[in-house]
């Protein structure tokens, strides 16, 4: 394992503590009065891109949703349905104003009189935090928007985009495939701007302090810092700041470095790939959440987990997603109790051919992408699990965390 | 007099000839939905075959309507066809005529319109498929001077039986069929 | 101008009328759900896809027709050969 001297941590979202409306004025300074065009110049000179994932450029966003001319609403999305991820409902407990900031920033950007706060159900302290923190704006007179809080269901999809729209209008958090797409009319049938927290925050920095300071850390392709979430085999699992583009294996020292040796790494949630080699995984924009896979778990075991949670988490609207995740879970399973791959290899072959693409959202193709790069980087393991016996590394508890099985997933 | 006769026996010809038709269109709709199929017997020719019996019940029940109203014989005029109840002959039976056709009217016209309705609307009419055949069935042997004829009650009981067959199946003796049938996802909202 | 198919997954109920219809560009998965070539469609098959997006008992089965710029699904994926052309 190579040393690496772990940069000095840069923090402009995790500066703090700014809870409070005080010491968010104190740590980030008052926010300037800019008019919505002036915002938008912003952001599109800073390059900034989502933080919820599929990292589409902020400003063309904020122009589609703009262009309508409609009285709009800004939805801040904080639903974070990947459970490997904690960085939404971090950043909303311990910088609810920055995310407000970005928040009221973008109504004035679109038009939008009405800013929606959807947060997930499970995350306490980030509603709490957010509650107060509208609370103390309204008070001091700093709310020029109606600001409303929603809970959303712990699922999977409760985050994307359409099932998000699809769920503040009164239906189930699931994705629908026909248009209007919500710039045009989502919630409400008003023009809808989704953005992730995050996203918000760094527009609220970017305000203050501008392009060019935003541009200083990162690369020219993917500029400013990020949130990653940490997990698995690492001394100090949590949310941490990193500048894009960096090594993994800063953000791995960061955390106070593996607790054990390390098999492999996965990178970006539950629809990432297993990398080997942290040296070679830059921190980039897919979801980030990263987790430590240690030697001493099995990997097959880990990966049909994994699988069967996404199987689980299916919408259940689509017959190619329900029965081909399905199917290949069911065959990662029998792989991990024992039985040959050799037995189920052609199978996986077929299922990952004809099953991305043809759902609704990307749900099946993130899903097979995750078992392909497992089936890659773990053939070996594949291969001769179950040869000699049980495996041993089968029955330790799971590093990757997957929540307690719920039923009402599909049926919500 | 022949002339009033013959329209008079037409009436009553068109009249059995839809519910027979109605039947088997009824009887093709529950196969339909339950996606029976074989090599000789594939489903887009019982769908067609569903849809295209069905155009033609509306033809002999307009015919059916056309004539009654026509003949003199009794005091039936064009609104009592499509307005329920409102006849001085036999109000009742005559009535459920009416709502029998008026509900297959919208049947008709919302599979028509299928394309601009949505799938969702039409199934929701196409349920009154359901009521209207007892209707027209009870009308038929209501109304019907000749309904307690052997050969009238006889017809009537085929068709009720191959009614009652097909929707028991549709009701739940359906456990091989299931086997037969992919997963289904979740009904789309 | 081109005519392609399109089908929507989620009014989608596995049918099955369309593969019945047009073997050419559609046949079905292990599950019975469609497997749709997306990709423009020859001229002489034009009528038979229109056939089969007509039989379609949810009407998830659909033609579209873009011209140069071409609608996008919500899916962006690779069009699936199924005929060798």
């Amino acid at each position: 394992m190579t040393l690496t001297v772990p940069r000095p941590a840069i923090r402009r979202l995790t500066a703090g503590p700014a809870a409070t409306l005080g010491d968010h004025l104190s740590v980030h300074g008052e926010l300037p009065d800019m008019s919505g065009e002036a915002l938008i110049d912003a952001v599109e000179g800073a390059g900034l891109r989502g933080r919820g994932g599929a990292a589409f450029p902020t400003a063309r966003k904020l122009h589609a949703v703009a262009a309508s001319n409609r009285s709009a609403i800004v939805v801040a999305n904080a639903a974070e349905g990947e459970p490997m991820s904690a960085k939404d409902s971090r950043l909303l407990a311990n910088a609810p104003h920055l995310v407000l900031d970005g928040a009221v920033l973008a109504a004035r950007a679109v038009h939008a009189d009405e800013v929606v706060l959807c947060i997930r159900e499970s995350a306490v302290r980030a509603w709490e935090a957010v509650e107060r923190a509208v609370a103390e704006r309204d008070a001091a007179g700093e709310l020029p928007v109606v600001a409303r809080l929603v809970a959303t269901p712990a699922t999977y999809l409760a985050g994307e985009e359409s099932a998000l729209v699809r769920f503040l209008n009164g239906g189930p958090a699931k994705p629908t495939f026909i248009p209007p797409r919500p710039y045009e009319r989502g919630v409400a049938r008003r023009p809808t701007l989704v953005q992730n927290v995050e996203t918000l925050a760094q527009v609220a920095l970017i305000a203050r302090h501008g392009a060019q300071w935003f541009r200083s850390a990162g690369t020219p392709e993917d500029p400013g810092t990020a949130l990653l979430t940490l997990s698995g085999a690492v001394e100090k699992p949590g949310v941490y700041e990193l500048e894009l583009g960096a090594p993994l294996a800063d953000a791995i020292a960061a955390a106070g470095g593996a607790t054990e040796p390390i098999r492999a790494l996965l990178v970006g949630g539950f629809f990432g790939s297993w990398v080997e080699d942290p040296e070679q995984a830059g921190t980039d924009l897919g979801l980030g959440a990263v987790a430590l896979l240690p030697q001493s778990a099995c990997p097959v075991a880990e990966t049909a987990r994994v699988a069967a949670y996404l199987a689980r988490e299916s919408a259940g609207q689509c017959g190619p997603c329900v029965n081909g995740l399905d199917a290949v879970a069911g065959a990662l399973a029998s792989v991990a109790r024992g039985a040959p791959y050799a037995a189920v290899a052609a199978d996986l072959e077929r299922w990952r051919a004809i099953v991305p693409g043809r759902g609704a959202c990307h749900h099946p193709d993130g899903a097979i992408s995750f078992v392909t790069s497992a089936l890659n980087v773990f053939a070996r393991e594949f291969a001769d699990h179950g040869r000699g016996g049980r495996c041993s590394r089968c029955s330790r508890p799971s590093v990757l965390p997957i929540p307690a099985s719920s039923p009402i997933a599909r049926a919500a | 007099m022949t002339d009033g006769r013959a329209i008079w026996y037409l009436s009553r010809g068109t009249g059995v000839v839809t519910l027979i038709l109605l039947t088997a269109t009824v009887v093709l709709g529950i196969i339909d939905q339950q996606r029976w199929s074989s090599s000789r017997w594939p489903r887009f020719v019982l769908d067609a075959l569903h849809r295209n019996l069905s155009l033609l019940v509306l033809c002999v029940l307009a015919t059916h309507v056309a004539t009654i109203v026509m003949d003199s014989f009794v005091p039936i005029r064009l609104v009592d066809a499509i307005v329920p109840f409102g006849s001085s002959y036999r109000p009742v039976w005559v009535g459920l005529g009416a709502l029998a056709f008026d509900m297959l009217l919208a049947i008709a016209l919302t599979s028509a319109l299928r394309v601009h309705l949505g799938h969702r609307a039409w199934r929701i009419v196409h349920w009154l498929a359901y009521a209207a055949w007892p209707v027209a069935l009870v009308h038929s042997l209501g109304v019907g001077t000749d309904n307690r004829s052997t050969w009238m009650l006889a017809i009537a009981g085929v068709c009720a039986s191959g009614v009652l067959a097909a929707t028991w199946t549709r009701l739940g003796g359906t456990t091989s069929g299931e086997q037969q049938q992919p997963r289904q996802a979740t009904v789309s909202q | 101008m081109s005519v392609e198919l399109h089908v929507n997954p989620i009014a989608c109920e596995a049918h099955g009328l369309c593969a019945e219809l047009f073997p050419e560009g559609i046949v079905l998965d292990e599950w019975g759900y469609p497997i749709v070539d997306e990709r423009p469609l020859p001229d002489e098959l034009v009528e038979h896809a229109r056939r089969a997006a007509a039989a379609c008992p949810t009407l998830a089965l659909k033609l579209r027709t873009s011209g140069r710029d071409g609608h996008r699904t919500r899916v962006q994926r690779a069009p699936r050969p199924i005929r060798s052309s």
